[in-house]
C-alpha cells in the first residue's frame, strides 16, 4: 500500500510528461498533412531551392525565405547572445544590490511587451534610422535583426543568470581563495559550470528569434528576393506564413503549411545540434 | 441570439461599425465580428463556424457554392509622400513602377531618388484588385516590399518621401500623418469620381453565407443593404450603389 | 548532476561534477595579459551591455508611456470600444486578455511542473526522457503562427470550441508548455543536493521530499518560468487572433469570444484606426505587466520566506 503511495507520484508525474508528446505529435500531423501534398505536387527540390514565390501563378520557391530566415536569426544572435550573456553576469555577479532590484523586474518586463510593440516601435525609430542615416528603404535585415536581438534578450538573461546564481558558493569561494580575480573566476569556473544553463539559454533565444512573426512581419519589409545587402528588405519563413495566410486559399494556402514543414526541419535539426551539445558535456 | 461574422480584415472595420449600429436597435441580438481575412472568412461560412463571412474578392473555385452578397465597393488609391513633386501618374507607368522597369523618380520628373515600391501580400483581395485592374501584361517585382494591410502601407508611404503604394480610398485621410493619393491619367482620386464611374480602381466587399440567409442573419444582412447601413458606409468613405 | 538523489543512482558511473568544478587548466598558462587589466576591461564590458540594456529598455517603455499615459483614464478602463475602436475604452479587451491568459497558465503549469519533476527526479535518462524533452524543446521552438494554425484547426474547428477564450487559452497553453518545463526542469536540477539527502535522512519519502524540500527551494526559478508565460500570453497576438477571435463584445463565458489587449493594439496600429488608443492600450499592457510581475514576485518571496 505505501510502495503503491510512494509510486503513484512518478506515475501522475509521467503521465504529464506525456503532454507535450502528445501536442508535439498532433501539430507535426497536422502540419505534415496539410503541406505534404503541395511538397510532392512542386517537387521537393523545386519547392525548397525555387527562387520564384508567386503562388496566385502557381509558383511555389521559398528559397528567398530559408535564406531571410537564417540572416535574420543570425543577426539577432550576433548582437543579442553576448549582450545578453553579459547581462546575466552582470546581473548575477557585478550589479549592486539596489541596481540589481531594479534590473530584474525590468528584463521581466521586457520580456512581457508584446512583439507588436516592438516592431510598432522598430517601424518608428529603428526603420527611419536605418532609412536616413545607411540608406534603402529602411526595412530591412539590419532593422530585423535589431528588434529581434532585443527580444530574446529577456529569455537569455534570466535564463542564464537563473543557472549562474544557482551555482553553489563554494565554487566561486574556492577559486578566489586560489588567488584567482573576480573575472577569472566567472570565467574558468562559473561559466563552464553554468554552461548547461546558458546554452539552453541561447537555444530558447534563437528559437524564439526565427519563429518571431509579428514583430518582424513590421520592420523586414518581406519582399521575396535574395537580398543585397543587409539594408535590403527579407522574407522569412515566419512571416511568409503570418502575411498570407489570412487571405489563402487552396494550393496557396497547402503552400504556406508546406513553409511551416520546413520551418519545422531546420527547428528540428537545431534542436538536435543542442541536444548533441548540451549532452555531450562531461556529467 | 448570436450571429458570427469573420474574415476580411479589410472589411471587419466597416462590419464592426455596422454591428453597433444593429446592436443598438435589437440589444437581445449580439453580432460578433472576426478578422481572419477573406479566406478564413470563407472557409468559416463553409464549415458553419461563422454564420456570415467577409471577403474583400471575388469568390474563387474552392469557395464556389457560397451564396454571395456584395455590400458595397471600394476605390483603390495610388498613393505618395506628401513630398513627392508627382501628383499624376499614367496606368501604364504605375504598372512600370510596380514591375520595377522605371526605378527612379527621376526618370517620372521626379527627385533623384531611388523608388521604394510597396505591394500587398499575395492573395490579398486589394493585390489581386491592382493586378487586374493595373498590373495587365507585367508582374509585381519580387523586390517590391510587402506589407499586410492598408494601415501599413499608408504608414510607410507617410513615412519615407521615396514609397508608393496602394490602399482603399477610405483611408487615404484617416491618420496621424497624411499621403497624397495620385491622380490616374488626369482623374484625381476621390468618391465622387469612383461613384460617377471616371475614377475605376475599385473592388467588391462581399458577405458570404453558405446557403441562402435566413432568420437574423438575414434580418442582419437586410439592415447592411437598407438606407440606414448604406449611409454608415457611406459615411465611412466606401461606395454603395 | 541530479543523478546522486534517484533511488537507483548505482545504474550510472557516479561522477563527482558536482562537487569539482571543471577548470580549464589550459587557462593559466595562456593568460599572459595582466589579469587585473583583463578584469577591468571585461568589468568595463559587462557594465555597457547592461547599461545598453537599460537605454533601450527605457527608450521603448517611456516612448509608450509618454504617448500612451494622457489616454488613459477612468473611461477609458471601464468603457468598451465603439466605432472600431476608436471611441470608448478598451474593458472588454481587458477582461478578454485576462481570462485567456488565466486559462493558459492553470493548464500549462501543472503539465509543465508535473514534465519537469518527472524529467528532473522521477527517472533516469532513457529513451522515453529524450524523447519528452525532444518534444518540449521542439515545441518551444514552434512559431506562435503555426499555434495559431493549428488552434484553429483542432480546438475551433475538430473540438468545435469555435473562436473562444477556451480555444485561445489551450492553444496559448500548448505554446508556454515548453518554457515551463524548461526553467522548472533547470531549477529543480540546481536544487543542493544536500536538500534532498537532509530529507531522505529524516525519513521522508520521494514525494515528501519533493514537496518540502525541492519544490520550495525551486520556486524562484518554477516563477521565473511561469511570469515568462505569462508575458508571452498577454504579448501574444499572432496565436490569439486565429483562435480566440477580435470580436470588441465583452466575452461572457469561456466559450465566447474576445479580442486581447495586443490583438486590440495590433488592429488600431496596423489599420491606423486610431494612434491615440492604440498607445493607451500599448501603455495599459506595459503596466499591467509590471503590475503582475510586482504582484508574483512579492507572493514568492513571501512563500519563500515562510518556507525556510
Amino acid at each position: 500500500m505505501s510502495k503503491l503511495r510512494e509510486k503513484t507520484p512518478g506515475f501522475i508525474f509521467m503521465a504529464l510528461a506525456l503532454s507535450s508528446i502528445s501536442a508535439l505529435a498532433l501539430i507535426t500531423v497536422f502540419i505534415i498533412v496539410n503541406g505534404a501534398p503541395i511538397i510532392a505536387k512542386v517537387g521537393f527540390i523545386d519547392f525548397v531551392f525555387g527562387m520564384t514565390w508567386a503562388p496566385s501563378e502557381g509558383e511555389f520557391g521559398i528559397f528567398p525565405m530559408i535564406l531571410g530566415s537564417v540572416l535574420v536569426t543570425l543577426g539577432a544572435a550576433i548582437i543579442g547572445v553576448p549582450v545578453g550573456i553579459c547581462c546575466s553576469i552582470f546581473l548575477a555577479e557585478f550589479a549592486p544590490v539596489p541596481l540589481r532590484g531594479i534590473f530584474r523586474p525590468a528584463i521581466q518586463l521586457l520580456a512581457g511587451i508584446p512583439s507588436v510593440v516592438y516592431g510598432f516601435w522598430g517601424l518608428l525609430f529603428i526603420v527611419p534610422l536605418i532609412r536616413d542615416r545607411l540608406g534603402g528603404p529602411g526595412l530591412s535585415i539590419l532593422a530585423g535583426a535589431i528588434i529581434l536581438a532585443i527580444m530574446i534578450l529577456p529569455t537569455i538573461i534570466s535564463i542564464s543568470e537563473v543557472s549562474l546564481i544557482a551555482l553553489p558558493r563554494h565554487y566561486k569561494e574556492g577559486s578566489l581563495a586560489l588567488g584567482l580575480t573576480h573575472w577569472q573566476t566567472i570565467r574558468s569556473v562559473m561559466m563552464p559550470a553554468a554552461k548547461s544553463g546558458i546554452v539552453a539559454a541561447v537555444i530558447l533565444g534563437i528559437g524564439r528569434a526565427i519563429g518571431e512573426t509579428m514583430a518582424v512581419i513590421m520592420v523586414l519589409g518581406n519582399a521575396v528576393a535574395v537580398p543585397e545587402s543587409i539594408l535590403d528588405p527579407v522574407r522569412t519563413l515566419t512571416t511568409n506564413i503570418g502575411i498570407e495566410m489570412g487571405y489563402a486559399s487552396g494550393e496557396h494556402q497547402q503552400a504556406l503549411f508546406a513553409t511551416g514543414i520546413v520551418l519545422f526541419v531546420i527547428i528540428m535539426i537545431l534542436n538536435l545540434l543542442a541536444q548533441y551539445i548540451t549532452t555531450r558535456r562531461p556529467r | 441570439m448570436r450571429i458570427i461574422v469573420a474574415g476580411s480584415t479589410s472589411v471587419q472595420p466597416y462590419a464592426e461599425i455596422l454591428a453597433e449600429a444593429y446592436c443598438d436597435m435589437y440589444p437581445e441580438i449580439a453580432v460578433d465580428i472576426q478578422g481572419g481575412g477573406s479566406s478564413a472568412g470563407g472557409t468559416a461560412a463553409q464549415t458553419g463556424t461563422a454564420d456570415i463571412g467577409m471577403s474583400s474578392r471575388a469568390l474563387n473555385q474552392q469557395e464556389e457554392g457560397l451564396y454571395v452578397i456584395e455590400i458595397a465597393k471600394d476605390g483603390l488609391a495610388i498613393i505618395v509622400n506628401p513630398a513627392n513633386p508627382i501628383n499624376n501618374l499614367t496606368l501604364e507607368q504605375v504598372s512600370a513602377i510596380y514591375s520595377q522597369r522605371i526605378d527612379n523618380w527621376s526618370s517620372l520628373g521626379g527627385n533623384n531618388a531611388k523608388i521604394h515600391v510597396i505591394a500587398r501580400e499575395d492573395g490579398s483581395g486589394t493585390r489581386s484588385a491592382f493586378v487586374d485592374l493595373v498590373m495587365h501584361n507585367s508582374k509585381i517585382s519580387p523586390r517590391a516590399i510587402v506589407q499586410d494591410s492598408n494601415g501599413a502601407v499608408r504608414q510607410l508611404v507617410a513615412d519615407d518621401p521615396n514609397a508608393i503604394g496602394f490602399i482603399s480610398l477610405g483611408l487615404v485621410d484617416i491618420g496621424e500623418r497624411p499621403v497624397k493619393a495620385l491622380s490616374l491619367d488626369g482623374v484625381a482620386a476621390t468618391h465622387d469620381n469612383v461613384v460617377n464611374g471616371s475614377y475605376n480602381l475599385t473592388r467588391p466587399f462581399i458577405f458570404v453565407t453558405k446557403s441562402e440567409p435566413r432568420g437574423i442573419t438575414l434580418d442582419f444582412i437586410n439592415y447592411v443593404l437598407s438606407d440606414e447601413g448604406r449611409r454608415i458606409l457611406l459615411a465611412e468613405g466606401l461606395v454603395v450603389d | 548532476m541530479s543523478d546522486e538523489t534517484r533511488t537507483d543512482a548505482s545504474d550510472k558511473p557516479r561522477t563527482d561534477a558536482s562537487d569539482k568544478p571543471r577548470t580549464d587548466a589550459s587557462d593559466k598558462p595562456r593568460m599572459r595579459v595582466n589579469p587585473r587589466i583583463t578584469e577591468r576591461i571585461a568589468k568595463a564590458i559587462i557594465w555597457s551591455a547592461a547599461l545598453l540594456v537599460m537605454v533601450v529598455l527605457l527608450a521603448i517603455i517611456i516612448y509608450i508611456l509618454i504617448k500612451g499615459l494622457p489616454v488613459i483614464d477612468w473611461q477609458f478602463l471601464t468603457e468598451n470600444p465603439h466605432n472600431m475602436g476608436r471611441d470608448g475604452g478598451v474593458f472588454s479587451t481587458i477582461i478578454g486578455t485576462l481570462m485567456v491568459v488565466a486559462v493558459a497558465i492553470i493548464i500549462a503549469v501543472p503539465f509543465g511542473i508535473g514534465t519537469a519533476f518527472y524529467l528532473a527526479e522521477y527517472t533516469r535518462e532513457g529513451l522515453f526522457t529524450r524523447i519528452v524533452r525532444f518534444s518540449a524543446e521542439s515545441l518551444a521552438g514552434i512559431p506562435s503562427i503555426v499555434y495559431g494554425l493549428f488552434g484553429f484547426l483542432f480546438f475551433v474547428i475538430y473540438l468545435d470550441l469555435g473562436w473562444s477564450v477556451l480555444s485561445g487559452g489551450l492553444t496559448l497553453a500548448v505554446m508556454i508548455l515548453p518554457t515551463i518545463i524548461r526553467t522548472s526542469e533547470e531549477a529543480i536540477i540546481t536544487v543542493p543536493r544536500s536538500y534532498r539527502e537532509v530529507s531522505f535522512s529524516l525519513g521522508g519519502t520521494k514525494w515528501q521530499t519533493t514537496l518540502k524540500a525541492v519544490f520550495p527551494s525551486a520556486l524562484r526559478g518554477v516563477a521565473n518560468g511561469i511570469i515568462l508565460s505569462i508575458g508571452r500570453c498577454i504579448a501574444e497576438t499572432a496565436a490569439v487572433v486565429l483562435t480566440a477571435g477580435s470580436t470588441l463584445r465583452m466575452p461572457t463565458s469561456l466559450f465566447s469570444p474576445t479580442r486581447t489587449m495586443a490583438v486590440h493594439f495590433y488592429i488600431l496600429a496596423r489599420e491606423g484606426i486610431s494612434m491615440e488608443n492604440a498607445y493607451g492600450t500599448a501603455a495599459l499592457l506595459i503596466i499591467l505587466i509590471f503590475i503582475i510581475n510586482v504582484v508574483v514576485n512579492a507572493l514568492i518571496d513571501r512563500f519563500v520566506a515562510k518556507n525556510r
